[in-house]
């Protein structure tokens, strides 16, 4: 047993003490609001109890013994509604079966890190989730303890029930919810053992489920309220491009318009905080009784834009201020790739120098030198961006989609002029985040709305609208070399990155640490476009880049590349070059062992071209191997087989799915997808020229295998997505003798057939 | 504006809309079905498929004065409680991320497998590939479209 001090209860405790002017009752007071509950699901179909106990901020018993468990992460499809829950409830000692989930608003006061980004939604909540679980179990025992006049460290709690054995009572939790709820919270409680974890490390289906496939109203998209009306907004159709006027006239007299405005969303000297951030902030709004009626106003709508000037952005990430320059002009991406190509010859800045790599190259008996580069990205989550927001003279209700609700309180509540605690945010489900839903300044447009119409309304962007502004991948481009002596020893590498408008390097991750004379470099090109994080930022395409590299070194080697690479941990464990390697080489290799034993390597079938790639991001291992066949001469992704090392794997089916999901996203958006721009304008608006990886693209089988350790949790949603790309380029390689270079892979001939 | 009476998961709903109204619209605003969902408008993603008669349709191209008496069913109305066989397999495989394409999904699927019930692979490919899944979870929706192919009454 691990002691711990119950912050979490206490936090809790006081909280409520102070609300309830120092009564005994228990709990954080969210069950008493009168908010409209958003999107709450049963995990089967459960009794509900006659009365409810709160028994701190966390959880709630009933006197049937059905608990409920808030969720406190947007769910934005990483399955975090039932995993989360399940930690608690493992440590509450409760039976799934009669756990019922429920979303928690924004609370800073309860809860931490209410963001779906960086993957640490599981890992910065496991302690916090564990601690209520345990406290609250701890308060069932003592509640028992004080009714039956038994010490509480004879009481055992298993599934939901107590029970004494000297005395021969038992008692489901129902039972001693009143009671419990009235304990005074514990300095310290007794968390459970890991090899004691009976919920976390099964798969349980995910809460959701049978809302989601009988279609019930989920979704930030789907809210709807009594006299509510629908937003577009209309924006700039170019990069670099601002609002000059426009003419209302007409469309105002349109069925079911109600009004036509312009926006400006922040002031120049907001105190902007990266997430805040907006392509355009200068918009105009149509406001009307329904979707139609205004999509079709929008398109009547005559405005006049006019070219914007350089501007200069400042804003702040996780405390640190920066300048961002949108330059002027309508970029166009023939010259991006100009500018790109043009930077990467020349020096960049030094990130990290180990041993003497200009004279290691000067020395080499040979050098292999690729370059690589890939293209702008939209997130395009398949729910677009939307909010819905009730603005009234002293209060502000938002309910939707954010991945941020906490990072956007503050610029809800300086737009509006309304004190923090009347900003109110609600979480919907989500469908899709991806990165783009940390940027929320879609929840301020609807907020700024709403409060002009004094009335309740849900902003709606068209697919069109969500494609041509978006918070865009970054586009990227690298430079590898490496050097080999007389006797084929890999001797110097060189890495020299840099994308519009940020680099996608890590300076101190794998290769650094293996190889005695390493160089990396990067360099940025400003741009007007907005871009942002998208999945496994800048891992997104560095990972692909360097293992296709250590694909092609280790041919020129004459290796086997998961022997190359286990060579490289090897010296990375054993004698590592230089410092801050931020890897721990022995775990690299162990899911680059398991995935060689799970894919078996080594017995590959005659027709079948096989890549692997293994890629550490978030904190945790991923390693992939992908097989392609050829059908009527054209690639076809068979299988990936993916050994991934997470530490503890909550629910393993779930995350099973996202490393299937990860898979088919990485292959898609290597293979097919891209944004490109002419005139400040993206080419592709819509599905129709912007390409997604469909069914008959995805391998017909993926399997994923886990680390069995003891580890923490760590980072799930984004790791299995970018070595893929590394391990589809190299099985393309093996299949067409043509080493692929640059993303989309498809529009190299070689594919295309 | 115009007056239509539809026939909507077994019940007459009488609205007034714009006849060049897209059933998806008129589905999601009027009507308050919001199971079916919006994702691009154009016919290229299958967000948002419902039934017109035993065919999975586009609702975002079906403008509602093209309906008539043609039958729709909705994802909200493809069974009574949630236990239709598509159903049923999609929630044993635990298919979904987001989950918001899936009732699109479900709904060509389900269409799909009363014309074939025993369907290949390839034809699976076929009748799926207009569903896009941004989470990618398209080797769960082939598994569960196999686990429905086997049960019987598809
Ligand atoms: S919304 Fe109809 S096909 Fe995409
Ligand atoms: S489950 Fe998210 S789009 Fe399909």
């Amino acid at each position: 047993m691990t002691l711990v001090k119950s912050q979490i209860g206490r936090r809790a405790f006081i909280k409520n003490t102070s609300l309830a002017g120092g009564g005994l009752v228990l709990g954080f007071n969210f069950f008493n609001s009168c908010k409209p509950k958003v999107a709450e699901a049963l995990a089967v179909e459960i009794e509900m109890p006659n009365e409810w106990f709160e028994i701190n901020g966390y959880l709630k018993i009933g006197d049937n013994g059905v608990v409920t468990i808030m969720s406190p992460n947007p769910e934005i499809g990483q399955n975090v509604r039932t995993s989360m829950p399940m930690i608690l409830a493992d440590e509450l000692e409760v039976d799934w079966k009669n756990v019922v989930v429920e979303q928690a608003a924004l609370n800073t006061s309860l809860y931490s890190w209410q963001v779906a980004g960086g993957s640490r939604s599981i890992s910065s909540s496991w302690q916090n989730l564990r601690m209520a679980g345990a406290t609250a179990r701890q308060m069932l025992k003592l509640a028992a303890a004080k009714i039956w006049q038994v010490p509480a460290s004879e009481i055992l709690a298993v599934a939901g029930v107590l029970s004494h054995e000297a005395s021969g009572k038992t008692a489901g939790y129902g039972e001693m919810a009143s009671e419990a709820s009235q304990m005074v919270v514990p300095e310290e409680v007794e968390l459970k053992n890991k090899s004691e974890f009976s919920i976390i490390g099964t798969s349980r289906k995910n809460v959701d489920g049978k809302n989601i496939v009988t279609g019930k109203p989920l979704f930030g998209i789907d809210v709807q309220r009594e006299g509510m009306l629908i937003a577009n907004l209309v924006h700039p159709p170019a990069f670099g491009m601002k609002l000059k006027s426009f003419d209302a006239e007409v469309v105002k007299k349109m069925p079911g318009i109600r009004e036509v405005f312009s926006l400006k969303l922040y002031d120049e000297d907001f105190d902007r905080a990266a997430f805040h951030h907006t392509a355009f902030n200068e918009v105009v709004a149509v406001v009307g009784d329904s979707t139609w009626q205004v999509m079709q106003a929008k398109k009547a709508l005559k405005v006049e834009w006019e070219k914007a000037g350089d501007t200069v952005v400042g804003m702040t990430l996780f405390g640190n201020e920066m300048k961002v320059n949108h330059p002027a002009g309508m970029e166009n991406s023939d010259i991006h790739k100009t500018k790109l190509e043009e930077l990467n010859s020349q020096k960049g800045k030094v990130a990290r120098r180990d041993g003497n790599p200009e004279l290691a190259f000067k020395n080499a008996a040979k050098i292999i030198e690729s370059s690589y580069s890939c293209p702008f990205l939209a997130h395009n989550t398949m729910e677009p961006m939307n909010f819905f927001a009730n603005v009234t003279e002293d209060h502000a209700e938002l309910l939707g989609p954010t991945q941020t609700p906490e990072w956007m309180e503050p610029a809800v509540a300086e737009r509006l002029g309304l004190p923090l605690e009347k900003i109110d945010i609600q979480m919907t489900r989500q469908g899709g985040g991806f990165g783009r839903r940390l940027y929320g300044h879609f929840m301020v447009e609807a907020a700024v709305i709403s409060q002009k119409m004094k009335k309740p309304i849900k902003l709606v962007y068209s697919r069109e609208d969500d494609m041509s502004q978006g918070m865009y991948r970054p586009s990227y481009f690298a430079t590898y070399r490496a050097g080999l002596d007389k006797e084929n020893n890999l001797i110097a590498f060189h890495v020299k990155a840099g994308g519009i408008p940020e680099s996608p390097l890590f300076a101190n991750r794998f290769p650094a640490g293996a190889i005695d004379n390493y160089l990396a470099e990067d360099f940025t090109v400003d741009s007007n476009i907005t871009t942002g994080a998208f999945r496994a930022p800048r891992s997104n395409f560095i990972a692909g880049a360097e293992q296709s590299f250590l694909d092609e070194v280790a041919e020129e080697m004459g290796k086997d590349p998961i022997e190359f690479r286990l060579e490289l941990f090897k010296r990375a464990a054993e004698n590592p070059v230089g410092e801050n390697n931020d890897y721990d080489a022995e775990r690299y290799a162990g899911v680059l062992e398991l995935v060689r034993e799970k894919s078996n390597w080594k017995q590959s079938e005659s027709g079948v071209y096989r890549g692997v790639s293994a890629y550490f991001c978030h904190q945790s291992y991923v390693a992939q191997v992908l097989d392609i066949v050829l059908e009527n001469n054209k690639p076809v992704v068979q299988k990936v087989t993916a050994a991934i090392d997470c530490g503890i794997v909550v629910n393993p089916d779930a995350a099973a799915n996202l490393s299937e999901g990860g898979i088919v996203d990485g292959i898609g958006h290597a293979m097919y997808s891209g944004l490109t721009f002419k005139d400040g304008t993206p080419e592709q608006k819509n599905f129709d020229r912007y390409r997604l990886i469909r069914h008959s693209e995805a391998p017909k089988s993926i399997e994923t295998y886990f680390v069995q350790n003891d580890i923490d949790p760590t980072g799930m949603g984004e790791p299995p997505f970018p070595p893929i790309m590394g391990a589809l380029a190299n099985a393309l390689y093996k299949a067409t003798g043509q080493r692929h270079y640059h993303q989309p892979f498809i529009s190299q001939k070689t594919i295309k057939g | 504006m115009a007056n239509f009476n539809l026939k909507i998961n077994g019940k007459i709903q009488e609205i007034d809309v714009d006849p060049t109204t897209p059933m998806l619209w008129v589905l999601r605003d009027h009507l308050k079905l919001v199971g079916t969902k919006y994702g691009c408008g154009i016919a290229q993603c299958g967000a948002c498929t419902i039934h017109l008669g035993d065919d999975a349709v586009r609702s975002c191209q079906l403008p509602v004065s093209s309906v008539g008496e043609q039958e729709i069913t909705t994802i909200e109305g493809l069974s009574e409680n949630g236990d239709h066989p598509v159903q049923k397999a999609w929630l044993e495989v635990d298919v979904y991320q987001c989950g918001y394409c899936q009732a699109g999904q479900i709904m060509n699927a389900s269409a799909f497998l009363k014309k074939t019930p025993n369907p290949t692979e390839a034809e699976i490919d076929t009748a799926m590939n207009g569903n896009i899944c941004r989470c990618g979870t398209y080797t769960r929706i082939k598994k569960a479209i196999k686990t429905a192919a086997q049960t019987e009454n598809i």
